[in-house]
Order: C-alpha cells, then structure tokens, then sequence
C-alpha cells in the first residue's frame, strides 16, 4: 500500500524536479566550498539554502496529501501563489525606488560611506530588477496561466512543473537581488544577473515555455486565442534575447565575474537589442496579453476587433526587435544602424497605437462601466498612458531630438510613463480582477480604497514624468547653452544642482505610487482573507461569470 | 563585406520579402472566409466556462 | 481523434516557429554585420590592453554600477566635444568586456576623464564627493580605501580576456598579480618588468598609501587612463577605412 502511494505521488515531475533540487544545492556547497570571493560565497549560501527549502518543501507537500487534492478544473494555486508574490516584490521594487530617488534628492541621508550596500549604484539595479522582472515577471507567470487555462478550457500540464516555475523564478529573483547589494553584477542594465543565475533562469524558462505549451496542445478550443500569442512571443522572444546577450565566460566556477563574449560596439548592440526588447517583450507583448484578456473580460465585451489584433500582434513583434539602436545615437555605432534603429521605432508607432486603439475601442458601447467600475478603469488608463509612452518613444527615436533627451532624465521620465502608467496599472487592474475571482468572493473588500488607490497613483504618475520631463529637457539645453563669447555657459555640476527641487517632486510622485500600491496591498489581503465565499451568497455560479452569460 | 553590398542586398531583395510578408499578414487577417473564425475567437474570454471551477 | 489532436500540436509550433523567424529577422540584420563590415571599428594607434591593475579597477566600476549614473560615450556634438574632449571612437572600447558606454549622466561623462584631476583629488572625491564638489550628489565609497586589492585571481582575469581575443602576452598573463602590485607601488625590478611589459602605462602610487595596495588603487589607475589611449594626431577621422 505504502509502495502504490508512493509511486502515485513521486511522479516523474517531482522525481525530477527533486533531481534539479539536489544537483543545484551540490553545485551551491560544492561553490561554497571553494569560493574565490566573499561575495560569491554569500551568493552560494543563499542558492544552498534555497535549494534545501525547495526540497524539503517538496517533500513536505507530496507528504501532507496523500492522494493529492481533488483535481479542480484549473490549477488555481500556482496563480495565488503567483499574485502573492507579484504584490510582495511590487511594495518591495517601489519602495527601493523611492529609496534612491530620496538618494538623488538629499544625499547625504542615505549613504553610509564604510559601506556600498546602500549606494545608489548598487540599490539602482535592485529597483529596475524588482519592478521589472520580481513584480512584473511575477504578475506575466500567474496572469498567463490564469489565462492560457481559461483560453484553452484545459488545466495547466506537467503536475509540479507549474510550481517549479513559480519558485524557480523567484528564487532566481533572490539571488539576483541579494546579489546587487554584495556587488555582484554584469555592469549592462537590466541584464545585472551574474552567469549562474542567468544559467539557472534559462533553466527555469525553458519549463515555463513547455507548461505554457503543454496547456495549448491540451487546449479543448480549436482557435488559439490572441492573448496566448502575446504570451507566447514573450516567453520565446525573451529567451532568445536572454540566451544570446547573457553569453559570458566566468573567470572561474567558484566566483561571480565574468566577461561578456562580445565587446565595445558589438556589445553595446547586442545589450541594447536585449535592452529594448526586454521592453518589447517583457513589458509590452506579455502586458498585451494582459490587456487582450482581462479588458474584454472586466468589460465583458469582444475585444474591438479581432483582425487588428493579428495584424498588431505580427507588425509589433516584427518591428520591435529592431529598434534598439535608438538607444545609441551619436555614439560609435555605425550610423547605418542608428538609422535603421530610427526609422524602425517610428514605424512601430503604428502597431502601438493600433494596440491601443483595440483595447480603448472594447469599451465602445460600454463607457459608462469606467463610473462605476474603478479596477476597469484603471485597466483602461494603463492603455491610455500605453497610447501616450508609445507616442513618445517614437519622437524620442529621432536623432534630433534624441540628441537632446539622451542622457538626461526626460528618458527616465519616459521609462516611468510607460512602467508606472501602463504596466504598473494594467498589472493593478488584472490583480484587482484576480484575487476576487480566484478566491471566490463576490467583490473586492473595498471599491473606496480601489478609487484611493488609482488617484493616488495618478497623481504620483502625472508628478513624476512632469518633473523628469522638465528637469529632462532642462539639463540637456544647460549642458549645451553657450553664452555670448562663445564658451559654454554651465559647468556640469550646474545641471546637477538645478535637479534639486525636480529630485524632490519626483520623489514625492514615487512615494504616492508607492502608498498607493499599499492600499492596494491591504485591500487584496482583506478581499482574500475575508468576507464569504462567494457562491455562499449567491447561489453557486460567481456574479461575474453571471454578467457572462 | 562591405557596407556597400549588406546594403544592397537590403534594399532589393529585403524589402520585397518583407513587403510580402506584410501582405501577407494583412490579407490573412482581412480575408472574408476567415471573419466568422474571428468573430468567435474574439469571445473565448467571455465564455470560458467560469461556472464550473474558476 | 488523435491525429485530429496532433494537429492542433503542430498549429502552435507553426506559430512558435512563426514568431522565432520573424523576430529573429531584425536582430540578424541589424547585429551580425558589425562583426563583418571591416570599418565598423576604426584603425587607431595608441589603445592597449588594460593593466591588471586597471583591469581589476574597471572590475570596482562595473561592480559599484558607476555605469548608472557615468556614460563612457562623447557624442560628436559640438559642446559634447568641448565639455569632454574629441568624440569617442570605437576602436577606444574594443577591449571592453562588457562595453560601459552608459544611458545617463546623473554625474559628467568619464570617457576622458584620465588625466584631468590629480590623485588626491580623486582619492578625496570618492572618499567623500561633497567635500570638493559641494552640491554632488554621488554616493561616498570611502570603504575601497581600506579594501585591499585581492591580486590572486588577476591572472585568471587576463586568460579569460585572452579568450576573448584581447591580445595579451603569454608574459602579461602569468605576472599579472605581481604587476598589478608594481604598477601600485612601483620599486625595483618589478617596476622596470612593469614598464617593459606595459609601455607607458602609468605606476604610482595611486591611493596615498604605500604599505598596501588597495581596491582604490585600482579604480583610480583605472579612471586616470580612461581616454588617454588613442593618438588624434594620427587618427584621419575623414579618411574611408574610417568613415561609418
């Protein structure tokens, strides 16, 4: 009897997954052991112990069920598991950025000069990494095999598979980030992670793609739904730019630093083709996937047209890849590239907008719901500051003005439109919509603190790319004003100490977004943890699923 | 190679692939036969069988 | 019913494939000719492999993500050159593993900062920046004056370059920890090997401490031969093998 039960238990999942556990926790002791650098040795601790939770972890669940649970129709937990950790790394990547705006604003708070843990430098790359891929990878995991499931009218395949994802992926989230603060860092933005955690994130992505497959090919639909394409185009796009930007070669097994195979203005190329599709990929096409199921879902209307969805979906995955080179005008590109980079992003205008234009359209006939209806309105305002980031990528695209924004802060400004606006708010909305749902309740806790929630942030939004416009196109007219005998006008340090007071506002406009994303956070605990379930109240059938029909 | 042939190249044969490619995809999206396909496809979301196990 | 199924398998890998070639087309276009196209990098005189010393300071630059807020990347516009010097060439980062050009300039362009303050003003400057750039906003790194350089793994840092295709001698690899040692506090015969092996890269001692050498030895060797490499008065800047 015990035999039967443990082989239904310890199936070829977990017997893998156990096998993955336990080679990486001996790689972790065996780099322990052996560490070059005390930084590296920190680093093998953490995998170690991470290694030892997940296996015991493992072990602990196959125990605690015998039999397992009665298989629901959808596996729900993973997607819990998923918006629990999107909302802890979202407080978590806010607040650090509104740590390091305070750092630019009043420097001699924040720093502790017989430490670097705290310097900007090192907390910089803990912020972008937090947002972008701790809240926003997260949020992309659980919305994808909420929807992939939905869509396809299958439960997730693989057994454990799903959950090694989610716990790969944000195990690799920690040691990235523990990381940062020890030094520990590829010097090239966004792609920070040292070789071995690039090595085990690839790892990790290659199961996500078969979980996110293996739900299509099980797919009791005969059309695979546009969302699915977006999703789909992320997760392969991103490994191929993850794959081929992060090929290095470490100095040793045993220490976290490595060299970049390419150099100079290969290098600079390939980064920024991975850079700027880490915002095509990663913060557009699989935010797209969001919007193209959870608009029509939370409006409860077909998507505004389903043939510009295709056309969208080709045009913007075709023109995206192209449009790194714009992060490199006037530098020792080749020019030819740079042209190219250029032309591309403003042709890649079209397909945004007309991304944009689908989602704002599913509202024709239904406009009223945006009164009523605060977690749809926050979906379609992240289209809307959707429409107008990607309105201003393109100009920014151009030499001329480039040449003027580049290197200030008017790009942060831009970056922060596109993060905060659109997937900061599309990421809210598809929460928002979630936990009720998943945790069957009727409504959110509280629909006030989702109006608290969206002004707060508005306003934070509209305070911070105001500043960093101004202070943006500021800095970059005084590093180039002359004055009447022909010198230049400013000293560096000029443009530094004019930022002040637009530090200040700026950081103010984060620490509202941030306060916001508290509420937020309290009113999806109070919605998860109480209240009635839902089909207890009213009847058995869930009242969005009625409006559905 | 020089700068002279990989541009060339791209603005001969490049552009035509890619135009058709274009095409192609506008055509597949706009072809009348394939419009009701779409229309259905566009309610997936709306009726995923919520009642049974959200 | 099963080969109806396995039909719709392949649908999807036909959209996989479908969304591999079309996005792979760009990148392909756009990023393998600068590996072909002979004049994507300039011919100049005068750039060199890092020192181990410098090597290991740029490692303390990538490290402390200077790269945030410090770009490496004159553009040639007319006040760029004159704030900085003459634009940045190709050529001048073609032994970066990985390239530090930057994206913003929260602090001045670096590129050609070699040269352009003493040691000691360095020193104090990254001790504590406000205590001679009173409105700075930069973070204090005062610490890397009491790191000393761990010098044991340096000649495993020039073999992987050397992998890499940056033409270091067989000679620079295996004295590596002791040149950097040379190049901090030059005395003796490791000095005068220091100074064959790496002509005209400066030694001194960088961070004001002769007993030891130290992490700020290292990032100081490293910005003050940031720039200084390439000979302008032989690079033809006009001439065809260089126009891009």
């Amino acid at each position: 009897m015990a035999v039967a039960s443990f082989r239904r238990e310890w199936g070829a999942d977990a017997l893998g997954i156990f096998f993955i556990v336990a080679l990486g926790a001996f790689c972790a002791l065996w780099g322990a052991a052996h560490a070059s650098d005390r930084a590296f040795a920190v680093q093998m601790w953490t995998a170690l112990a991470g290694f030892l939770a997940g296996g015991a972890g493992l072990v602990y669940c196959l125990g605690r069920a015998p039999g397992g649970a009665p298989a629901t129709k959808y596996e729900n937990g993973v997607v819990k598991a998923g918006v629990f950790a999107s909302m802890f790394w979202g407080v978590a990547g806010f607040l650090v950025g509104v740590v390091i705006a305070l750092q630019l604003a009043f420097p001699n708070i924040f720093y502790f000069p017989d430490f670097g843990w705290t310097n900007f430098g090192r907390l910089r790359p803990l912020h972008t990494s937090a947002v972008i891929f701790a809240f926003g990878g997260n949020v992309l995991i659980a919305t994808s095999f909420y929807v992939v499931q939905r869509t396809c009218r299958a439960r997730l395949a693989g057994g454990l598979w799903p959950w090694f994802v989610f716990w790969g992926y944000n195990f690799f989230i920690v040691l990235a980030g523990t990381g940062y603060l020890l030094g520990v860092t590829e010097g090239r933005e966004y792609a920070e992670p040292p070789w071995y955690a690039d090595l085990w994130l690839t790892l990790v992505w290659v199961v996500y793609l078969l979980v996110f497959l293996g739900a299509i090919w099980k797919r009791q639909e005969k059309h695979i739904y546009v969302a699915n394409w977006f999703y789909l185009a992320f997760i392969v796009t991103v490994a191929v730019l993850h794959i081929i930007n992060n090929i290095a070669i470490p100095v040793s097994l045993a220490g976290w630093f490595s060299y970049s195979l390419f150099s100079g203005v290969q290098d600079a190329l390939t980064q920024w083709w991975y850079g700027h599709n880490a915002v095509g990929f990663f913060l557009t096409a699989g935010f797209l996937g969001i919007m193209y199921y959870f608009i029509p879902k939370r409006a409860d209307r077909p998507v505004y047209s389903y043939r510009l969805s295709i056309i969208h979906f080709w045009a913007l995955i075709f023109l995206y890849i192209w449009a790194g080179p714009h992060h490199l005008h006037y530098t020792a590109l080749p020019q030819w590239a740079q042209t190219l980079g250029a032309t591309f992003s403003v042709m890649l205008w079209m397909p945004s907008w007309g991304g944009m234009i689908n989602g704002l359209m599913t509202l024709s006939g239904a406009w009223d719901k945006l009164r009523t209806d605060p977690v749809l309105r926050m979906l379609v305002v992240s289209v809307a500051f959707y429409g107008m980031s990607t309105f201003e990528g393109p100009v920014m695209a151009i030499r001329a003005v480039n040449s003027l924004s580049h290197y200030t802060d008017w790009t942060i400004g831009h970056v922060h439109s596109g993060a905060l606006g659109w997937v900061g708010f599309v990421s809210f909305g598809a929460l928002y919509c979630l936990v009720p749902w998943l945790w069957k309740k009727k409504q959110l806790y509280s629909n006030a603190l989702v109006e608290w929630h969206f002004w707060l942030s508005t306003i934070g939004i509209v305070l911070y790319i105001t500043s960093m416009w101004v202070a943006g196109v500021m800095q970059g007219l005084m590093w180039r004003a002359y004055n009447a005998f022909g010198f230049l006008e400013y000293s560096f340090v000029e443009s530094v100490e004019a930022m002040h007071p637009y530090y200040i506002i700026r950081a103010l406009g984060g620490a509202l977004f941030f306060i916001g994303a508290l509420i937020m956070a309290y009113n999806l605990w109070r919605t998860a943890a109480g209240g009635a379930p839902a089909h207890e109240r009213e009847g058995d059938v869930p009242a969005i699923a009625v409006a559905a029909e | 190679m020089s700068y002279e042939q990989a541009s060339h190249v791209a603005q001969t044969w490049g552009l035509v692939l890619l135009a058709g490619l274009f095409l192609g995809a506008v055509l597949y999206a706009l072809w009348p036969a394939n419009r009701e396909r779409f229309n259905r496809a566009a309610r997936t979301p709306l009726d995923d069988g919520e009642g049974d196990d959200r | 019913m099963w080969s109806f199924h396995k039909w719709f398998e392949r649908h999807s890998l036909i959209l996989l494939v479908g969304i591999l070639v079309v996005v792979s087309i760009g990148g392909l276009v756009q990023i393998t000719p600068l590996f072909f196209i002979e004049s994507t990098i300039e011919r100049v005189e005068g750039v060199r492999p890092y020192t181990p010393l410098e090597l290991a300071g740029r490692q303390i630059y990538i490290r402390e993500g200077c790269y945030t807020c410090h770009s490496q990347m004159i553009r040639p516009l007319r006040d760029e050159v004159e704030r900085y010097g003459h634009y940045s060439l190709a050529a001048e980062s073609m032994y970066d593993h990985p390239f530090q050009w930057g994206s913003k300039r929260t602090g001045p362009d670096l590129a050609r900062v070699g040269g352009r303050y003493s040691d000691e003003w360095h020193r104090a400057h990254l001790e504590d920046p406000r205590s001679v750039v009173p409105e700075s906003v930069m973070p204090p790194y005062a610490f890397l004056a009491r790191a000393d350089l761990d010098t044991a793994n340096l000649g495993a840092h020039v073999r992987v370059n050397r992998l890499l295709r940056v033409p270091y001698s067989d000679a620079q690899m295996a004295n590596a920890a002791t040149d950097a040692r040379a190049q901090a506090e030059p005395m003796g015969d490791a000095a005068y090997d220091f100074e064959q092996r790496y002509p005209g890269a400066a030694a001194r001692d960088f961070d004001g401490d002769p007993a030891r050498v130290t992490e700020m030895d290292a990032l100081i060797a490293y910005l003050q031969m940031l720039g200084a490499g390439v000979d302008f008065e032989t690079y033809q800047a006009e001439a065809p093998e260089n126009r891009r």
